[in-house]
């Protein structure tokens, strides 16, 4: 492959951390809720929705972007904010609930907002996807070549939002990359009992744009697809669509029985992990030996449990700070 | 001493201008919506502007609320001040997630670090027998919802003023415009719709009422074109010896408590008139205003009149019963007097 070894290497990396984020989320998570699950119990309360398996569609944009690039991503987040390089000890600190968040404990996993990286989420499905396109018109009105990256799942492409959202950036040719992370499932629905078509790529062509399907959970096939398209939308070519078959590895939510997908299924999918996948290849190939593996992970371990230890060392948020922030520059009065 | 003749403008011209205004000073401001560029939007809010500021600055959009509104809200993060119109406020049904769930809340989810100023300009009210999905007014259910301010003119004046704050305000503020107070053409002849404008730049504050006109018997608390009706009652009321004053409230969030209650300390009588739905809404907020804040100065309960919980109806007799008209305010006024 022709791609820049330090880029091989650092999608390797950030896949190693995303994946160490939610593996120390989801201990801490159940960490008090057991035996007896209650979802307002414990340091992480509420509904958790975590991306093992998801990492590829994550980092093979990430050496593409450019400062200042805008992402909206979805109820399922982390994975996408680590990529883009969204502050990892506030993160942490917002899904603990803490003053130190990126919204002072008012978001939460769902809604984590940053402004430098340009990051965005939301709980609400396809939400994100007409704001990515006003970003771009932003974009374009003040003559920057940035882009807008709008992450959604396979799910939300049946929502208007989604067509709606494709019909403008294409109507006015904006620099946008729709990308759907098609992981098979939307909660317990699979795929096939929700969409007429197999491939949502082949949508795109009802909008006038380029649909491409990455149809394996690998990084470097992202990297290589999502580089053209960035490109394109970069040099003013207008949007894409990109979809990614991938693989949620554990529940839509911690908690989550998972009864709705076999053991069958859950078994090959396993067995295909795309950083065991991937740490091999990268083996095979030579780029990486058995000592950096090592020390990448012992590395990105470190960066992980720093965040976990500030968030956890911060402070809740004064309960009357409920009021603030509602608008900018006063208070909601009682 | 010099004599100026006043220039004066219709509600509609006076919204256009106020965009108009701001477009000039800041490159950021843009306008998108259904009708808004040729057309100058279906009730003129954007007349003319196609022509000043080109098809970059005001853009029309496919029947696409949820696209284009999200799209604000997506230029509003980015550094822009978009203006964008619900070609009527009844259309907020395929539309309004990303209005409440997104518009209004990303500020705070961010713990302040996100600002969207943008504005949101959309047509209200009935009257004119355009039926249950045109003639809602609808402002209680926005100021109902956190996160944006709700702004409802009532004049001229006020339009362009409040126009020119909501652009500059660095929070998603709603521009209810309605369609009674315009001044179009093809509505019914409301005098009241054209008035005083001075040519420049100048903010009505958001949420501060107006006295728009001053009594000492009673207070009539309302909103839009209600002010026009309870301005046209309280003519009809004093001469039967009777002085109302007038509240416009001009903005519902923030909300004057403080001027409805130092009103209702005056006059001692309050009388809610709203177009919006009675329950759940604006007069149930206002009494309870004046009820916390002014409770000992009540001489009598504080009255209602507002469009009872019923879908606007088509028909003229049915529709101009359900509204409040400036008769029924003139009868509600004169029984609270004797009330108490």
């Amino acid at each position: 492959m022709d791609i820049p070894k330090d880029h091989l290497v650092d999608m390797y990396e950030t896949m190693v951390k995303i994946r160490r984020f939610e593996e120390r989320i989801r201990e801490l998570y159940f960490a008090d809720k057991l035996p007896a699950f209650d979802i307002a119990a414990g340091l992480i309360p509420g509904e958790m929705h975590l991306a093992a398996g998801q990492e590829p569609v994550a980092v093979g944009m990430r050496p593409h972007l450019k400062a200042g690039d805008a992402i909206t991503a979805t109820h399922r987040p982390h994975h996408v904010a680590i990529a883009q390089g969204v502050d990892l000890n506030k993160m942490a600190a917002e899904i603990f609930g803490r003053e130190t968040g990126l919204g002072r404990g008012k978001g939460g996993h769902m809604h984590l907002f940053s402004v430098e990286p340009n990051f965005g989420c939301s709980g609400i499905i396809g939400e994100g996807m007409p704001v990515a396109v006003g970003a771009a018109m932003a974009f374009r009105h003040k003559g920057t070549d940035n882009v807008a990256l709008s992450y959604f799942g396979e799910g939300a492409a049946n929502q208007g939002a989604f067509h709606e959202s494709l019909n403008l950036a294409s109507l006015w040719k904006l620099p946008v990359v729709f990308i759907c992370e098609d992981n098979a499932y939307a909660i317990s629905v699979p795929k096939a009992a929700s969409t007429a078509i197999p491939d949502n790529s082949d949508r795109a062509s009802a909008y006038g744009i380029p649909g491409v399907l990455v149809g394996e959970n690998d990084p470097v096939a992202v990297y290589e697809v999502m580089g053209e398209a960035i490109a394109r939308a970069r040099r003013g070519d207008g949007p894409s669509l990109v979809e990614i078959k991938t693989d949620r590895l554990w529940g839509h939510f911690e908690g989550d029985a998972d009864a709705y997908r076999s053991e069958e299924f859950k078994t090959e999918m396993n067995e295909r992990d795309p950083i065991i996948v991937y740490g091999n290849r990268l083996l095979a190939e030579g780029v990486l030996n058995e000592a950096d593996m090592a020390s990448i992970q012992q590395a990105m371990h470190d960066d992980v449990e720093a965040a976990i230890e500030f968030a956890m060392a911060s402070p809740y948020p004064a309960p009357e700070s409920a009021l603030e922030d509602v608008f900018a520059g006063r208070s909601v009065q009682l | 001493m010099t004599t100026t003749t006043e220039r004066k403008l219709t509600t509609q011209k006076a919204i256009a201008e106020g965009i108009a205004t701001e477009m000039a000073e800041d490159d950021s401001v843009f306008v998108m919506g259904e009708d808004v560029g040729t057309y100058g939007g279906i009730f003129g809010a954007t007349e003319g502007l196609l022509d000043k500021f080109g098809p970059e600055r005001i853009m029309d959009t496919p029947i696409s609320e949820t696209g284009f509104i999200g799209a604000a809200v997506g230029a509003a993060i980015n550094g822009m001040r978009p203006i964008v119109e619900l070609m009527f406020v009844d259309f907020f049904g395929v539309c309004m997630d990303q209005i409440y769930n997104n518009m209004a809340k990303i500020h705070y989810f961010s713990g302040g670090n996100v600002k969207v100023p943008m504005v949101l300009t959309t047509a209200v009210g009935g009257g004119y027998s355009d039926a249950g999905q045109h003639s809602q007014t609808l402002w209680g259910m926005f100021a109902h919802l956190p996160g944006m301010k709700v702004v409802v003119p009532s004049n001229p004046y006020d339009a362009k003023g409040l126009m020119i704050a909501a652009i500059r305000d660095d929070n998603p503020v709603v521009y209810m415009f309605h369609k009674g107070v315009l001044g179009l053409g093809w509505m019914t002849n409301n005098p009241r719709a054209t008035g005083a404008v001075p040519e420049g730049p100048y903010e009505v504050p958001i949420g501060k009422a107006a006295v728009a006109r001053e009594g000492t018997d009673l207070t009539i608390v309302t909103i839009g074109l209600s002010v026009h009706k309870a301005l046209d009652a309280a003519e009809d009321l004093e001469k039967t010896g009777i002085s109302a004053e007038v509240l416009d409230l001009r903005s519902l969030v923030p909300l004057d408590r403080e001027a409805i209650v130092a009103s209702v300390e005056k006059t001692h009588r309050l009388l809610v008139v709203d177009e919006d739905y009675q329950s759940f809404g604006m007069s149930g907020e206002v009494i309870t205003t004046a009820v916390q804040g002014a409770f000992d100065y009540l001489d009598a309960p504080p009255m209602r009149l507002a469009t009872p919980d019923i879908p606007i109806p088509y028909s003229h007799p049915l529709e101009t019963w359900a509204l409040p008209s400036v008769e029924r305010i003139t009868e509600a006024a004169s029984t609270l007097l004797v009330a108490g």
